[in-house]
């Protein structure tokens, strides 16, 4: 057995569901004969034709909008979105149309919308995004961010197999990322919607965190381990909708102090919502305030020196968490 | 189809389009009395397109419609009781009091549930065609909107994805002169909005939308090609929206002359003139059919009257659908109960937008 990639990974969970369900499908521009932009569906086209790997025209909303009306159909569309920045091109489709949709007809949508998000690719203002608080926002839409290659296909089977609009966020500075490679089971297996996951135990402070910072704060974890003496411990949401509140309560009242992290901009970003939720129901637990590391409140910037000072890092999460320990 | 039968099919015709003016004259008058919780759109002047359009299809096909379509509604079998709730927000409307209108559908039955952005529901129909083409069935979509709708990106990329893939759509514009306040000058500055079918390579017409009989030879025509799997075509129906956008509206906007041509060619009255030339409409059958539309209306307003209102303590319920397997509609056994899509989860009781059995009553 070899070890795959974050990208491979995502590549055989939508073949081997493909292959195990008829009503699955994917459709987006240049995903038949280039095989998507990344590649993630390089040799679909070849198995499954062009009726069940269908190149779009540049159309999010026709994209998206053909999604809701298959799935309508009891049909389970994947939706490719070719950077997940074009998503703001379909999103009435979404927050309107989609998201609403059961909750007001009881018709089921098993809808996945799915694509490249993220930065630290030189991507600029506009294929950086990080949209989930968007979407994190709406209710009727499941939200979920693997940080590693056997969350990513074990996510996305399960995301393909809810009966929900999910939209599944790919990071993609993570897809070819060799420290990734994993050897994943060699049977089907999915990770469940709506569970975190503790990636490093500690007592001293929680970080919580989801897709690529997820690798940036066990890193800044490890730092504070040798250079500090602290036990820092490390959930990762993986998924945002449904929200894993018990895992994220249980580890806050053993470390009293919380430290959030993500790449995102800062205001009403999730993690004001996970801020908000700890202050309400774990007030008598905390020792220190609830802090955040997060994008500064500003678009994406391309040139690097910029794009360096915009992402959150080790740097920046170890200082801010020294401060939280010192409190 | 022998004389009887044509005679019979007239007369459906033209009870639809007299049932649908009945239920929206009494919405009217519910409205007034303060009785309807929000906005009420009507479609006075419609009836030949929306009744005549929907008159062309069959079982399987599936209907796409917007904020005026009642008569497609009925024709395809949707509950007046179903309407009159909706109206009402009663917790035994197909959208459980959480919308309103005729924002209503059931898959089972081919009508896909609207949303208020006009325009949104053309892609989604794409989609529902798109399946029709891979399980290799010979049925159809029929898509509506109004020409403020035509003005969308939404209704261009559906055209132009339907067009590419060649889907079984057939989009039915119901150009009545104005988009809310907004006339046809200000939205499109074309002759004909039968010619965007030319930019997306499909065919178009544009037809008199007051006249039943010229609407379903028009669509009847697109409907065919659609079928036979040539792709997409486009019918324009030239109307008029004699009322104003709502309810609340009073159109001062619209000038009292062009209203009052509009208003002579009102579509019943040219129909019934039709078919009383043609001898097929004596005044005892016209009474007949005048009592069975007062009593499938006077049902369905006493029905929602007596329907409960919304659990206050459901508010936050049904976001999300329970796991469980999903049945592709329209497949042999699609509605078995252990199918999340067979009922309405919500409830656990079968959709509710259809005409019940008891109500069969709304077939003439
Ligand atoms: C996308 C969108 N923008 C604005 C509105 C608000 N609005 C409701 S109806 C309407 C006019 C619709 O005109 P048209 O498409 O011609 O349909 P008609 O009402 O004339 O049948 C507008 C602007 C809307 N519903 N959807
Ligand atoms: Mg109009």
């Amino acid at each position: 057995m070899t070890a795959v990639t974050y990208l491979e990974a995502i590549s055989q969970a939508i073949r081997e569901e493909m292959r195990r369900d008829e009503s699955v499908f994917l459709l987006g521009e240049d995903v038949g004969t280039y095989g998507g932009a990344f590649k993630v569906s390089a040799g679909f086209l070849e198995e499954f034709g062009p009726e069940r790997v269908i190149d779009t025209p540049m159309s999010e909303t026709a994209i998206i909008g053909s999604a809701v009306g298959a799935a309508l159909m009891g049909m389970r569309p994947i939706a490719e979105m070719q950077y997940i920045d074009f998503i703001t091109c379909g999103f009435d489709q979404i927050v309107n149309m989609a998201c609403k949709m059961y909750w007001r007809s009881g018709i089921p949508l098993p809808l996945v919308i799915r694509g490249p998000a993220g930065g630290g690719t030189h991507g600029g203002p506009f294929h950086s995004a990080s949209p989930e608080a968007w979407f994190f926002h709406t209710p009727g839409i499941k939200v979920v961010m693997p940080a590693t290659t056997y969350d990513a296909k074990g996510l996305l089977k399960a995301a393909i197999r809810d009966n929900n609009p999910v939209l599944y966020l790919e990071h993609k500075l993570l897809y070819r990322l060799p420290e990734l490679r994993e050897e994943l089971p060699s049977e089907d297996y999915v990770v469940p919607l709506g569970k975190a996951i503790i990636r490093r135990r500690g007592r001293h402070i929680t970080m919580l965190t989801y897709g690529a910072m997820v690798h940036q704060c066990l890193k800044a974890a490890e730092q504070l381990a040798t250079e500090d003496g602290l036990e820092v411990e490390v959930v990762d949401l993986r998924s945002l909708t449904p929200l894993d509140r018990e895992t994220i309560k249980e580890s806050v009242k053993r470390t009293n102090k919380v430290l959030i992290v993500h790449e995102d901009t800062l205001t009403g970003g999730v993690g004001a919502e996970l801020a908000a939720l700890l202050a309400e129901e774990l007030f008598d637990y905390l020792d220190g305030p609830i802090m955040r590391v997060a994008a500064p409140d500003a678009p994406y910037p391309y040139a690097p020196p910029l794009e360096m000072a915009y992402l959150p890092g080790v740097e920046r999460i170890v200082a801010v968490a020294r401060q939280l320990a010192a409190y | 189809m022998s004389e009887a039968e044509r005679a019979d099919l007239l007369l459906q015709i033209y009870y639809y389009m007299r049932l649908t003016r009945a239920m929206e004259d009494r919405t009217r008058t519910l409205f007034l009395q303060g009785r309807i919780v929000g906005g009420v759109y009507t479609a006075q002047g419609h009836e030949a397109t929306t009744v005549g359009a929907a008159m062309t299809l069959r079982d399987g096909d599936c209907i796409v419609p917007q904020h005026r379509d009642l008569g497609m509604h009925l024709v395809r079998g949707v509950s007046p009781r179903a309407v009159m709730c909706q109206w009402l927000a009663r917790g035994n409307a197909p959208t459980l009091g959480r919308d309103g209108q005729l924002h209503i559908g059931d898959m089972h039955h081919g009508v896909v549930p609207m949303i208020s952005m006009l325009g949104e529901s053309l892609p989604v129909a794409c989609g529902v065609a798109l399946v029709m083409k891979m399980r290799r069935r010979s049925t159809v979509v029929l898509a509506s909107c109004g020409d403020g709708a035509t003005s969308t990106g939404a209704f261009h990329e559906a055209l132009n994805f339907a067009s590419v893939q060649r889907l079984p759509v057939v989009f039915v514009i119901e150009n009545n002169g104005y988009a809310y306040s907004t006339p046809t000058a200000k939205q499109f500055a074309i002759e004909q909005l039968a010619q965007r079918a030319v930019a997306y390579g499909m065919p178009g017409e544009s037809v008199d939308g007051n006249d039943v009989l010229a609407v379903m030879e028009a669509v009847g025509r697109a409907v065919a090609h659609a079928r036979s799997g040539q792709g997409p075509a486009l019918v324009e129906c030239r109307t008029f929206r004699v009322r104003g956008h709502s309810e609340a509206d009073k159109a001062d906007y619209v000038s009292p002359a062009l209203r009052q041509e509009w208003l002579t060619r009102d579509p019943i009255k040219r129909f019934e003139e039709y078919l009383t030339a043609q001898g097929l409409l004596s005044a005892e059958r016209r009474r007949e059919i005048e009592a069975r539309v007062r009593s499938v209306v006077d049902d369905a307003v006493a029905f929602a009257e007596a329907s409960p209102p919304p659990d206050p303590a459901t508010v936050a319920d049904y976001v999300f659908a329970p796991d469980g397997p999903i049945a592709i509609v329209g497949e042999p056994g699609a509605t078995d109960p252990r199918y999340v899509n067979a009922l309405d989860t919500r409830t656990g009781r079968p959709f509710c937008t259809m005409s019940q059995v008891e109500e069969a009553v709304t077939r003439l």
